[in-house]
């Protein structure tokens, strides 16, 4: 088991390594970034000005290696636009990131896991479809189309939450609720298979046997064992919602490192998008560790092995 | 006064195909009443049947299925749960598959006691922990924190069967419960099992294949053959005048009881269990009968062949004496 | 008992049983059929600008005109004209987001699943690397790079959605390398690439074909959502992402403006998602015979 994290250990250090590589190799794209600074309007002047004061003028490894050792130290170097150290701005609007991403996911669960479970103990029922059809629906939902919706409806009609911006916690709910809707279909559809397999299972036979009450039975022996896969999936969704925060909160204008990431898109601002890049795919990679450490920790068949 | 387990006229149909044709059992007070026929005819089918607990699409119906006296044909899922594991306690066949991989063995055997008993937590560990003890597991306490991943077939098997008499049960209806067990082990389980019965009158249902047993322990057996019970008699009488011809196959090695050998196979017989398609009439066993004649194509009698000793044939009663006459 | 099942006949019935599949079907098929019709079927040119009618609501709404069903956008371009060819934007983004990334992600799971040891650690870290990418993300700040256009949102989703075909590629392979008739196949001396093109591409196609479905759902979505946030199809095109985009300004007095593309974006990701979930419980139960 040891061996087998510390595997995943490597790996994910490696990814890492990959990752910042591609997020220095993706501002290089367009060829020459001073002129991408510059902007449209800049003269050749200008661009040679941005190219000494960036040191742009270096040999591509150099310029990548320096990046490297800064970035691995988390200086991920000074916003052209905010004129702060980009680690600052990330710093300040990661935790609305975060908490807008663990709201989602709570939504997503407290939807997810009854209907998976309610699904699955009336497999093949109506109600079974009809969840299923909830997932369905869930799945084809396009994000920002149903935010507008949202804020059209709850924020105006309703009048019952603030339309957008950010602020206290009555902004985190649609903006919640709508990142939840990507990922309450993956975790209903793996409670409901965990759960049909479960309770067809020999220990839920021996469950009743024992003439346990149809609580415990679903909850301590079904949804025990059909859990496990559905935590350590939370974790990887945890992480798929916050790389897609980007769309959401620029729906709802909540300051977030999405935002932050896409109004630097819209100025040029490549080192704050390159670190964004960089932390959302960081955080993606420690959750799928924890989701490995997690399926650990709640399995005892790998704990113990 | 009633017996304690009656069963009348079972039958189990899994969609188009019948599991079980009509089979009549009793168990009383303190009686080992076993079960035996080949693979495939119904044994586990009507165990599971008789504790409501048969798989999803499994239909039962009976004219008579009662429980100390109690009907408990129409019984709901909730009456039946509280009759389950408290009253009456079921050891099922698969011992590998079926304690649940993600919890304690301790809390498996525990949960039992308090939530029939209402036990405490220290009571019902140390209940557990007594019997483990007494079905041959040495340092239980050790085995109740650890894992059924952790436990081999045999202590598995033993986790089983602790579990089914942590609130001593009044019946027990064992599916082969001592199959991965070694010699030992099993004459150890068997003597608990007559302790119990002698102490409080645990009353047993016993399906096995190994007739070594059967002649050990048995009060009375019954022979099943294609979902029906085709002969059943009071053990010393059916190894001594076995009506049934597939009675006769089984025990065609075995012809004296106590001569038989343990983990001896039953007497093979030539052809394998028919597939019985619906709306069938006469005996099942027909094509593989030596005895078979036009009669067997109708409905065939139940012919008692001593008080307490019934068969369902169209030969007459006594016909093997005749025969080894 | 003793029915014969016609594999081919036997899958096409219990498709078209299937509610799913048909209402998927219809779906895809309709849109399909008018993407490709667009240029003959369109009421009105898509572009051409009526500034005098601006905001007109549909014709079955009060204030609606017969002219122009669906109504006008805010600059009185017709509605229906420029759903019309939103539909033909959508549907070439997901069909060529498909084959691009179908293309990448099937070769890598295939050469993993086939080969395994060292060819399959690579193509396992690669699937990794790239699932920690955060899409949305990466496809926009190449547009703000490079500029945006139709071809490079083509182009990155291509490059981006290829991990769940390699992962699908790569299992199915691996299941099927071991099996007889692809053994059978390696030692009558068929060369590995004849092995990989003629036994196992097409016995694991139609799990490919789910898959398939899926990332076309996901590139439809993700195009409307790179367009919405302004670095996906560039205006004036009308990609339905963009139409809600332009639309958002006026929702709150005329909600209709996002209602109308809205729901047409979100009815052709269900059909093609449904297609792709009648394919897979057809498949499920192949599998289990
Ligand atoms: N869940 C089920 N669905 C359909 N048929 C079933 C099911 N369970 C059992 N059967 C059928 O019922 C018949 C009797 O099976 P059963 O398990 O009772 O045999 P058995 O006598 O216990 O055999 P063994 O000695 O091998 O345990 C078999 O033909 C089996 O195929
Ligand atoms: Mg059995």
């Amino acid at each position: 088991m040891l061996k087998f994290l510390l595997r995943r250990l490597i790996v994910a250090i490696l990814v890492a390594l990959t990752v910042l590589t591609l997020s220095f190799a993706l501002t290089r794209l367009s060829g020459d970034l001073a002129i991408s600074i510059a902007g449209p309007n800049a003269t050749q002047q200008d661009v040679e000005i941005i190219r000494q004061a960036y040191g742009l003028n270096r040999p591509l490894t150099t310029q990548y290696f320096d990046w490297l050792v800064r970035a691995v130290q988390g200086d991920f170097g000074e916003s052209y636009f905010f004129r702060d150290r980009v680690a600052n701005l990330i710093g300040s609007r990661l935790p609305i990131t975060m908490t807008l991403g663990l709201v989602g996911l709570l939504i997503a669960l407290v939807v997810a896991l009854p209907l998976g479970i309610i699904a699955a103990v009336r497999e093949n029922s109506w109600v079974d479809r009809t969840v299923m059809m909830v997932a369905l629906i869930g799945q084809a939902m396009p994000s920002f189309w149903l935010g507008l919706i949202l804020m059209v409806w709850l924020g105006l009609n309703l009048d019952l939450l603030p339309i957008s911006g950010t602020g206290g916690p009555e902004y985190y709910v649609m903006p919640g609720i709508v990142l939840s809707f990507s990922a309450i279909p993956s975790l209903m559809r793996l409670t409901r298979s965990g759960m049909i397999e479960a309770l067809s299972s020999d220990y839920i036979r021996t469950a009743r046997a024992k003439g346990l009450s149809r609580l415990s039975i679903l909850v301590k022996h079904a949804f025990r064992n059909a859990a496990i896969p559905v935590v350590a999936i939370a974790a990887v969704q945890l992480g798929f919602m916050l790389g897609g925060s980007i769309v959401i909160e620029s729906v709802f204008a909540m300051h977030g490192v999405g935002y932050l990431a896409w109004e630097s898109i819209g100025k040029n601002d490549f080192p704050v998008v390159q670190a964004v890049v960089l932390v959302l795919a960081l955080i993606y990679i420690a959750l799928t560790l924890l989701a490995d450490l997690l399926n650990a920790v709640l399995d005892p068949r790998l704990r113990t092995a | 006064m009633s017996a304690l387990l009656d069963v009348r006229n079972l039958r189990v149909t899994f969609g188009g195909t019948a599991a079980v044709r009509g089979a009549s059992l009793t168990v009383e007070k303190g009686e080992t009443h076993c079960l035996v026929g080949e693979s495939g005819c119904g044994k586990s089918v009507t165990a599971l049947a008789l504790m409501g607990l048969l798989a999803r699409g499994g239909k039962r119906e009976a004219d008579a299925l009662s429980f100390a006296g109690q009907d408990i044909r129409n019984l709901g899922e909730r009456d039946m749960s509280r009759l389950r594991g408290d009253r009456m306690a079921m050891i099922v066949q698969e011992p590998m598959t079926s304690l649940n991989p993600a919890d304690t063995v301790g809390s498996q055997l525990t949960e039992v006691l308090r939530r029939h008993r209402g036990a405490s937590r220290a009571q019902a560990v140390d209940r557990a922990a007594e019997l483990l003890g007494r079905v041959g597991i040495t340092a239980p306490g050790l085995r109740l924190g650890q894992y059924p991943h952790q436990l081999s077939g045999g202590l598995r098997q033993r986790v089983m069967i602790a579990m089914a008499l942590m609130c001593d049960p009044e019946l027990l209806i064992a599916d082969e419960p001592t199959t991965a067990l070694d010699v030992t082990v099993q004459a150890q389980i068997l003597r608990l099992l007559a302790e119990l019965q002698a102490e409080f009158g645990l009353g047993i249902l016993l399906i096995t294949h190994d007739l070594g047993v059967v002649a050990r322990i048995a009060d009375r057996v019954s022979v099943m053959y294609a979902g029906e019970v085709v002969e059943s008699a009071p053990t010393a009488e059916l190894f001594a005048a076995p009506q049934h011809p597939y009675t006769r196959g089984l025990l065609t090695c075995v012809p004296v009881p106590g001569k038989v050998k343990r983990g001896e196979p039953l007497g093979s017989i030539p052809g394998v269990v028919p597939r019985i398609p619906p709306g069938f009439v006469g005996c099942s066993f027909r094509d593989r009968c030596a005895y078979a004649h036009a009669a067997c194509k109708h409905d065939i009698p139940r012919q008692h062949a001593g008080p307490d000793h019934e068969a369902l044939c169209t030969l007459p009663p006594g016909w093997t004496d005749r025969a080894a006459a | 008992m003793s029915v014969t099942v016609v594999p081919g006949t036997g899958a096409a019935r219990r498709l078209l049983r299937n509610i799913g599949f048909v209402v998927g079907a219809t779906i895809v098929g309709v849109t399909l059929i008018v993407a490709i019709l667009a240029p003959w079927i369109t009421p009105y040119d898509p572009f051409a600008v009526d500034l005098v009618h601006r905001l007109v609501p549909p014709s079955f709404m009060e204030d609606g005109t017969p002219a122009n069903f669906l109504g006008t956008d805010q600059l009185g371009r017709d509605y229906l004209s420029r759903l019309i060819y939103g539909a033909r934007i959508s549907m070439i983004i997901g069909i060529a987001t498909v084959i691009t990334s179908g293309i990448i992600g099937t070769t890598l799971g295939i050469l993993g699943g086939f080969y395994g040891g060292r060819m399959d650690d690579v193509v396992m870290f690669l699937i990794t690397a790239r699932l920690s990418i955060p899409v949305v993300l990466v496809a926009l700040a190449v547009a703000g790079l490079l500029g945006s256009s139709f071809i490079l949102v083509i182009l990155v989703l291509g490059l981006l959605l290829w991990d769940r075909f390699a992962v699908v590629a790569r299992s199915t392979t691996m299941q099927i390398r071991t099996l007889d008739y692809v053994s059978a196949a390696w030692c009558a001396g068929s060369s590995q690439a004849s092995v990989l093109l003629r036994e196992i591409l097409p016995n694991i196609a139609t799990h490919l074909a789910v898959v398939a479905t899926l990332e076309m759902a996901l590139a439809i979505l993700l195009e409307a959502a790179l367009s919405f946030l302004g670095l996906g199809v560039p205006a004036p095109l009308p990609s339905w992402g963009l139409m809600i985009a332009e639309a958002k300004e006026y929702m709150f007095f005329t909600p209709w403006v996002i209602l109308v593309p809205g729901i047409a974006l979100f009815v052709l990701v269900l059909g093609v998602n449904l297609l792709g979930d009648a394919l897979r419980d057809l498949l499920g139960t192949d599998l289990n015979r």
